[in-house]
């Protein structure tokens, strides 16, 4: 086992994993949010946009959006995050549009984890906030954006996690993250089981910490009604 | 012999014995939800400092009623004024007009994330753009006046309904209102709240708050109203004052619905 860890760069693997995480996990926040506004707006034909992404994104299969990242807008459209001439240009473009790929589909998932939240507060609150003069956008400010918030960090929680895991799926196109470095040892190595548990754990490792956190978070600002 | 009371003349008229200013006119209102015609055919004049109890069966409006006048709740036709000014359609005149109207709702709905003096303060600084500290000297004012200045750093779901309720009061006064709408004030609280906010209330109207007051509560009624409405089907079907109503009511739906609840 030991020189297993001391053959194979299995910390280098996770930190790859943990930059995919990291920037899709930003882009997935900004365009969710963008998402969320566009769902709860007046506008009808953003609300319609922004249901016709969440709607198709969430029911493609995270394998098939890293795959045609690559394949349509690198392989076929040529469009690349890189330099082109750079040596590393092939594996740093499967890692940057696997990015893209993970932000844009979970981006639905932190929309909808944003609308709950929005729905975690009450008619009444905003009725109230108009009744006292509060115009539109410091209803949104002063009441009913705060509270959406605080009701949905567990589920953004639940996003992020589920995120983290994901990154996996970069591994189909070449990513070399901790999962493709896994089923290397094991085809390579006898000890497949002891294997797959130290790397089960260096997954446990990495989201343990983000579900407390979450959970105690969401706890500690929960809106008491 | 001259002075005969024009009661009995004008049955669908205002009792014309108000010589007030008037504060809210509703000429024509009518809504529908669908194909519910929920407000048919509104004509009501509340005068300045006047206090106007709304009864009638469930369903019948009084809560559409109510939130039209702030436009909570829109209209198709008719018109709604307060204080002179036709309520305007949407954006900032229509945010300046509500901060003149204070509402006052069954479910307190105050605001869950801030604390009582903030709830308090937020208009009045939002809104009327008072400094802060004076803000705060007003809400602590208005919670003592409402007897809940000992909670005011609390959180209105570590507070019983009755004060939750008069907290929502003082959030209203803060603005310094023109008129006061009260939907159903006591109707979600355990009976043994009910008094302490129909005491502040009642100590509302004698100090010359115009309100209009959806509730069933007969005392308050008979002791702070001048006037009482009586709804019915969306309609305004009678008007008097809460003694002629109470001992005398005109219409068979008035003595079918009061016979229900005085049995109870
Ligand atoms: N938002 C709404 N959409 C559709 N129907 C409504 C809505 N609000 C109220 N209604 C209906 O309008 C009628 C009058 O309601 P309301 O004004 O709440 O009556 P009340 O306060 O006298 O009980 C009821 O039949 C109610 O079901
Ligand atoms: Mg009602």
């Amino acid at each position: 086992m030991l020189d297993i860890i001391d053959k194979y760069d299995i910390l280098g693997a996770f930190w790859m994993t943990i930059r995919l995480a990291f920037f899709s996990a930003i882009g997935a926040l900004l365009i969710g949010t963008v998402l969320a506004v566009m769902r709860v707006s007046p506008v009808a034909i953003l609300r319609r946009l922004g249901a016709f992404y969440v709607n198709t994104v969430r029911n493609t299969p995270l394998t098939l959006l890293v795959f045609f990242a690559i394949a349509g807008p690198y392989y076929i459209l040529q469009i690349s995050l890189t330099p082109v001439n750079s040596p590393t240009a092939l594996v740093d473009n499967g890692i940057r549009w696997a990015i893209v790929a993970l932000a844009v589909y979970h981006a639905a998932f932190v929309c909808e984890a944003l609308r709950s939240g929005v729905n975690t507060v009450p008619l009444g609150q905003a009725e109230a906030a108009r009744s006292i003069g509060l115009t539109f956008g410091q209803s949104l400010r002063e009441v009913i954006l705060p509270q959406a918030f605080r009701g949905s960090i567990a589920p953004l929680g639940s996003v992020l996690i589920a995120l983290i895991k994901n990154t996996t799926v970069a591994s189909v196109i070449g990513v070399a993250e901790a999962s493709l470095l896994m089923s290397e040892i094991i085809e390579n190595e006898t000890a497949s089981v002891s294997v797959f548990l130290l790397f089960a754990m260096g997954f446990v490792i990495l989201t343990l910490p983000f579900g407390v956190f979450f959970t105690s978070l969401s706890r500690r600002l929960a809106v008491k009604r | 012999m001259d002075d005969v009371k024009p009661l009995a003349a004008a049955p669908s008229e205002q009792i014309p014995d108000t010589p007030r200013e008037p504060m809210v006119v509703m000429d024509g209102v009518n809504k529908h939800f669908g194909d519910l015609h929920v407000l048919r055919d509104i004509n009501l004049t509340v005068g300045k400092g006047e206090v106007v109890v709304v009864l009638g069966p469930s369903g019948s409006g009084k809560s559409t009623l109510c939130r039209a006048i702030n436009r909570l709740e829109t209209i198709e036709s008719g018109t709604i004024s307060i204080d002179g000014k036709t309520l305007p359609e949407e954006g900032k005149p229509l945010a300046q007009l509500r901060a003149d109207v204070g509402m006052v709702f069954q479910s307190f709905n105050l605001f869950a994330h801030k604390t009582i003096r903030e709830n308090v303060t937020l208009g009045p600084v939002k809104v009327r753009k008072k400094s802060k500290s004076d803000a705060d000297q007003q809400a602590n004012d208005l919670l003592k006046r409402v007897g809940v200045e000992a909670q005011a750093d609390k959180y209105p779901a570590q507070l019983s309904g009755g004060q939750q309720q008069r907290v929502a009061i003082a959030r209203s006064l803060a603005m310094g209102p023109k008129v006061m709408l009260f939907d159903e004030p006591t109707s979600a609280l355990d009976p043994e709240m009910v008094n302490e906010v129909l005491d502040v209330m009642v100590g509302l109207a004698k100090e010359g708050m115009t309100m209009i007051v959806v509730t069933h509560e007969m005392g308050f009624a008979r002791k702070a109203a001048d006037r009482v409405v009586f709804m019915a089907d969306g309609q305004i079907v009678e008007i008097g004052t809460p003694q002629e109503f109470f001992t005398h009511p005109k219409s068979d739906r008035a003595k079918d619905f009061l016979g229900k609840i005085l049995t109870h």
